[in-house]
């Protein structure tokens, strides 16, 4: 854990506070497997430095490798980075990266409730981590877009190849993505908007939105 | 008046005994319904010396709005114990939520132009 400055109370800093007129937040989720980039995703686009919520695992998983022969009732706690872009006074986007392994899927009931949608960050050289999750999100009705990471030594495969390996709707939208680069991360987000957008328009079937009236 | 929490050193690890006497034991009910990790939360009293030190230090940073995962960040306290505290803060009007957009399916149009616009302007 970071350290804490000492004799403050806890809070943000002062140029970390949103401004009084913030009056509605929405969320974006980045999942995929350890070390693909989630963090340095959300860190490139994020106005504050990327904080931490955890959550604590209270039941014991049967089958998970970790927590097996543990007889003492446990609290595992899993981490999730988020950071936050203000888009206007009034409006907040937050950015939650979440692990993609099935284990931490408890996670997911209330985090994935009432977000816009989710970015599959993959890595090519552990693709296979990806079909679960993606799976999922089809299984959730949770619209998303795949970005593939591009790490300098990762080998390089067209789009097309990595869309017909993991199997992928010809609808879902995948695009290369540089985590470290704010330009980057910022138009992964955009193409996600963009697909959901699409949805929005071209889908009369959709249920309106349920948005509640902003309070004054 | 609060002790700064790195006083209790054995309270660092947010253990299940902590959490326990955190919440009384309690977990969410009533308001937790509408508490999400985008909640935004803000402040309408001011933190009284005789409070819980969690609930007086939610009061001092959510004077401006903040969402609950921020608070969770800051206090170091999973999400769950977090709404425990607010629905407590919510039952006596020492603070409000701000509505968090539901999204039912797909997305309002006018909201997402207004996301990609902003996102735009990064």
């Amino acid at each position: 854990m970071d350290s804490r400055s000492s004799e403050t109370a806890p809070g943000p800093a002062r140029e970390d506070a949103l401004p009084a007129s913030a009056a509605t937040a929405v969320k974006i989720v980045v999942v995929g497997g350890f070390g693909v980039g989630k963090t340095t995703l959300v860190g490139a686009v994020s106005e504050i430095r990327p904080l931490t919520t955890e959550e604590t695992m209270t039941e014991v998983s049967v089958g998970v490798d970790d927590v097996r022969g543990v007889e003492q009732k446990s609290a595992t706690t899993v981490a999730m980075d988020f950071g936050r872009i203000s888009i206007n006074e009034e409006l907040v986007l937050y950015l939650f990266g979440t692990p993609g392994q099935q284990r931490f899927w408890f996670l997911w009931t209330g985090l994935f409730e009432g977000a816009l949608g989710a970015v599959v960050l993959v890595d090519t050289r552990r693709l296979e981590a990806s079909f679960d999750v993606i799976g999922r999100l089809e299984d959730g009705g949770v619209p998303f877009i795949v970005a593939v990471n591009v790490f300098p030594d990762a080998p390089q495969h067209p789009l097309d190849q990595i869309r017909t390996a993991l199997d992928l709707p010809s609808a879902v939208p995948i695009v290369a993505c540089d985590a470290r680069s704010r330009a980057s991360s910022r138009d992964t987000l955009l193409a996600l908007m963009r697909y959901l957008y699409s949805l929005s328009t071209s889908s009369t079937a959709a249920a309106p939105v349920a948005a509640s009236a902003v309070p004054e | 008046m609060t002790p700064s929490p790195s006083e209790s050193s054995s309270w660092e690890q947010a253990g299940p005994e902590r959490l326990y006497v955190i919440t009384g034991g309690r977990s969410a009910s009533g308001h937790r319904a509408e508490l999400d990790l985008v909640t935004l939360v803000v402040a309408r009293a001011a933190a009284r010396p005789e409070m819980q030190p969690e609930l007086a230090s939610i009061l001092r940073m959510c004077h401006y709005p903040l969402s609950m995962a921020e608070i969770s960040a800051y206090l170091k306290l999973p999400f769950s114990v977090v709404a425990v505290l607010v629905s407590d803060l919510l039952a006596d009007s020492s603070v409000e939520v701000r509505a968090t957009v539901r999204t039912a399916g797909i997305p309002d149009p006018e909201l997402l132009k207004a996301v990609m616009y902003g996102l735009q302007k990064l």
